[in-house]
């Protein structure tokens, strides 16, 4: 049952990237180029998003996943070091070339080897990052 | 409304459609950096097959899909070094901060999470930045 669930959540999620326009990294450079000919695509995906997603959240109210245990806490409202340090690199990474993880995964398929080229070095930024987060997280005790 | 918009919208609503099934199905937070970095580091490797299963979903829906709309343009560069240093800010950036623009940016400010707010400020800002920074300062993208 966690499987197909997964699997619909990563079909609406994939579908859902590649029908907004997220795939093309014009349009992300776009919104981010504020002094450019930006473009508000994004604020309507992110609009769009957020309303199924915060129906989803009351729903969960005083209920439990469809599988079973319970749907995860708010977190602690800290804000840490990681937070905005991982936030930054984040946001310099996603305008170099104009693609977060999402969307790298949905254009995988067709971008080219441009795409594997970035989505490797991704998966090698996210294997070196326990180490940075762990520097960052001494620093804030 | 410009077409792209009301494409945007609508594939907001497919992606935040994705979350809801996530959550209210197996309990859990759609974010694609955490779902990814949780199988490169080995913290999610209890739940790997969901994780995998899930991204299966994000890749093949649009490979799907543009079999029968040509939605395939990327615009993503061919430069390698853009590319190289695009992808590791993204992950180590996106693994330091717990999350990208589903987990914080979707998920986290559909229930109005102050660290999901927190961390888009800052991406999107640190993302205009460099973007003004690297097209209209430097005039390398």
């Amino acid at each position: 049952m966690r499987n197909i669930i997964a699997f619909v959540a990563g079909l609406f999620f994939g579908g859902g990237l590649l029908v907004s326009g997220m795939t093309n990294t014009a349009k992300v450079q776009g919104w981010l180029d504020v002094f450019g000919a930006w473009d508000p695509t994004l604020a309507f995906v992110m609009g769009g998003a957020m309303i199924p997603m915060a129906l989803a959240w009351a729903y969960t109210k005083g209920r439990t996943p469809v599988v079973g245990g319970s749907f995860p806490a708010k977190p602690d409202p800290k804000l840490g070091r990681n937070l905005v340090v991982g936030s930054v690199l984040f946001g310099a990474g996603w305008a170099t070339a104009g693609l977060c993880p999402g969307p790298a995964i949905a254009s995988l398929s067709f971008g080219g080897m441009s795409l594997w080229i970035f989505f490797a070095a991704m998966l090698g930024g996210m294997l070196i990052a326990p180490v940075f987060k762990a520097q960052l997280e001494k620093m804030d005790r | 409304m410009h077409i792209d918009y009301i494409y945007g919208l609508i594939g907001g609503l497919l992606i935040g459609t994705g979350g809801a099934i996530y959550l209210i199905g197996n309990g859990r937070i759609m974010g694609a950096s955490g779902i990814i970095g949780g199988l490169v580091d080995k913290s999610g490797w209890s739940t790997a097959a969901e994780r995998i299963i899930f991204l299966a979903g994000v890749f093949l829906m649009p490979l799907i899909v543009i079999q029968f709309w040509e939605r395939t343009e990327t615009n993503i560069t061919n430069n390698v070094v853009q590319l190289i240093a695009a992808g590791l800010l993204v992950g180590v950036g996106t693994r330091i901060a717990n999350g990208c623009t589903s987990g914080h940016g979707v998920c986290g400010i559909s229930r109005l999470s102050l660290r999901g707010i927190v961390a888009t400020v800052f991406y999107i800002g640190a993302g205009g930045l460099t973007m003004a920074t690297l097209r209209h300062v430097l005039g390398l993208i």
